[in-house]
């Protein structure tokens, strides 16, 4: 039989599907004993995200007379803090995300997050209640700890260069150093920065020399990112290059990124507006973005720490899998 | 000019890169969440065989290489090129020894052969998976002893020496597979 007659066969075998079963009723375990209730929010949306390295997919429909195009969820996030500034207290979810992302041991289009939030928490905080999340699925030993480092300590440590002194020439010559070669487009090759921006030089230095490290660790913690990497983090109030954003990785690869969340309507405004702007300067997809979120944060949220984790890469730690596409029942190719 | 961008990264793919022509033979991507995402290659230098990595940030374009596979006919050797025709134009082309490296060893007249070209000119040669030369010269070997055990080495028409079973004489014509340049059978009624 041609094996495309075989395409219908679920890839995660029984064994892996009924691990995942257990993975949820344990989360939802751990969560209803601590007072976090489960929510729900709309997949689709009106709005979308318009951070600059996510690229969302998009919907039509014609429900009330007019195509319009909607948003797939890149995260529940902007659902879930107005749920918050509504008064939910503290809350959970488990969902299906959508980004356009290649298929590869570590990414599928369509993948399961689950995202929580704490009011009153930091981002510390939150971080311990990772671990004890770790500890009741079994992944880590009763009184286990996490290793954690700040993003300074984590590049001093692996990469021998502070990321907040470092220059763009700095950071070249660690990479050609390391033996990495990085292909400099023709047009770029007599600007001083040679069209890189220090951020993408950390982020070459980060997947390129520090998480092949990583791979050899256990589960690290890495907090207190740069301010220009805040994303939906705060910025620090004694230091303003630090944002209160941090990763939880594990074996080398993300699992989960959090932050003490940006409250304020006004910065939040603004750094829509920022991303807008880079979008459009890259000619990358115009995103509409959520004026509720702004309202939500006008109208007042409470200090709060929230996290997304990805399930799927968590049940390839849980299943000792080497490949996402194998915990899927069915990955996009077979979608 | 045309071009690729990285998201059309895949084996296979002929690129430019420092005015040589490369075959992707992997290609591996790395995305941090909230960041610049990258391709890993690992290309193959077209005139040299030498395997070099390199690094994009997604989201580049980089310039394709006008190279084609083209299947040919090998017609004769003046001495300096090997000429091929190609079997429905009748076009011929020369291709010289640099094309050509070891691949002489397996080109026999009016074997069909792959020809690479880029822009126009052999780059290399690749010959039939399988081949079938006449042995010229082995050493004869004791009567009866056919085990076959050890083997000898014989020479081929082509120059070529491969490792045959000692029943192989000389003028006998043998089946090789060029990829690993071993024997595979005799050739009956040749």
């Amino acid at each position: 039989m041609p094996d495309g007659h075989k395409n219908w066969r679920a890839v995660a075998g029984q064994d892996i599907l009924q691990q995942r079963a257990a993975m949820f009723a344990a989360i939802r375990y751990f969560f209803s004993g601590r007072g976090v209730m489960e929510v729900e929010t709309p997949v689709l949306s009106h709005s979308g995200n318009p951070d600059t390295s996510i690229e969302s997919l998009t919907s039509h429909c014609s429900v009330q007379g007019q195509v319009q195009q909607l948003y797939l969820q890149t995260s529940p996030e902007f659902a879930m803090k107005r749920l918050l500034a509504s008064g939910s207290g503290p809350i959970y979810q488990i969902c299906k995300a959508f980004r356009e992302d290649p298929c590869t041991d570590l990414h599928n289009p369509e993948f399961t997050m689950l995202e929580w939030y704490r009011p009153g928490f930091d981002h510390f905080q939150l971080m311990d209640e990772i671990t004890s999340l770790l500890r009741h699925l079994e992944l880590l030993e009763e009184n286990e700890t996490v290793k954690s480092l700040s993003y300074q300590q984590l590049f001093e440590h692996y990469a021998g260069i502070n990321p907040f002194q470092a220059s763009v020439d700095d950071l070249f010559s660690l990479v050609s150093a390391k033996g990495i070669h990085v292909h400099i487009a023709s047009e770029n090759r007599h600007k001083p920065d040679k069209g890189f921006s220090l951020d993408e030089l950390l982020d070459l230095i980060l997947t390129h020399i520090i998480e092949p490290h990583l791979a050899n660790e256990g589960f690290v913690f890495v907090h207190s990112y740069p301010a220009s990497q805040a994303s939906l983090a705060r910025i620090n109030d004694q230091n303003p290059q630090i944002a209160e954003r941090f990763e939880l990785f594990a074996k080398g690869v993300e699992l989960a990124n959090g932050f003490n969340e940006l409250t304020d309507n006004t910065e939040q405004a603004r750094r829509f507006q920022a991303d807008s702007h880079f979008r459009e300067q890259k000619k990358l997809m115009e995103i509409k973005h959520d004026q509720h979120l702004i309202d939500a944060l006008a109208f007042g949220l409470e200090p709060c720490a929230g996290v997304a984790l990805g399930l799927d890469r968590l049940l390839m730690l849980i299943t000792g899998s080497r490949s996402i596409r194998e915990v899927l029942a069915f990955p996009f190719e077979r979608a | 000019m045309a071009s690729y961008s990285t998201s059309e990264f895949r084996g296979g793919l002929k690129i430019m890169l420092d005015n040589d022509p490369y075959v992707i033979v992997e290609n591996d991507i790395v995305k941090p969440g909230k960041g610049q995402a990258f391709n890993r290659i690992k290309v193959r230098n077209l005139k040299t065989g030498r395997t070099i990595d390199r690094t994009f940030k997604s989201g580049e374009s980089v310039e394709a290489a006008d190279v084609m596979d083209t299947g040919m006919e090998y017609l004769y050797n003046d001495g300096e090129f090997w000429h091929f025709m190609d079997p429905d134009t009748f076009e011929q082309i020369a291709a010289s020894k640099d094309a050509v490296g070891e691949t002489y060893k397996w080109l026999k007249e009016q074997d069909k052969c792959e020809v690479t070209l880029w822009n126009g000119v052999p780059l290399t040669v690749t010959p039939p998976n399988f081949v079938e030369l006449k042995v010229v010269d082995t050493d004869p070997g004791l009567k009866g002893d056919t085990s076959g055990g050890g083997g000898k080495p014989a020479t081929l028409e082509t120059g070529a020496v491969v490792r045959v079973p000692l029943f192989i004489q000389i003028d006998e014509m043998i089946k090789v597979d060029t990829r690993s340049a071993e024997y595979v059978s005799r050739v009956k009624d040749a």
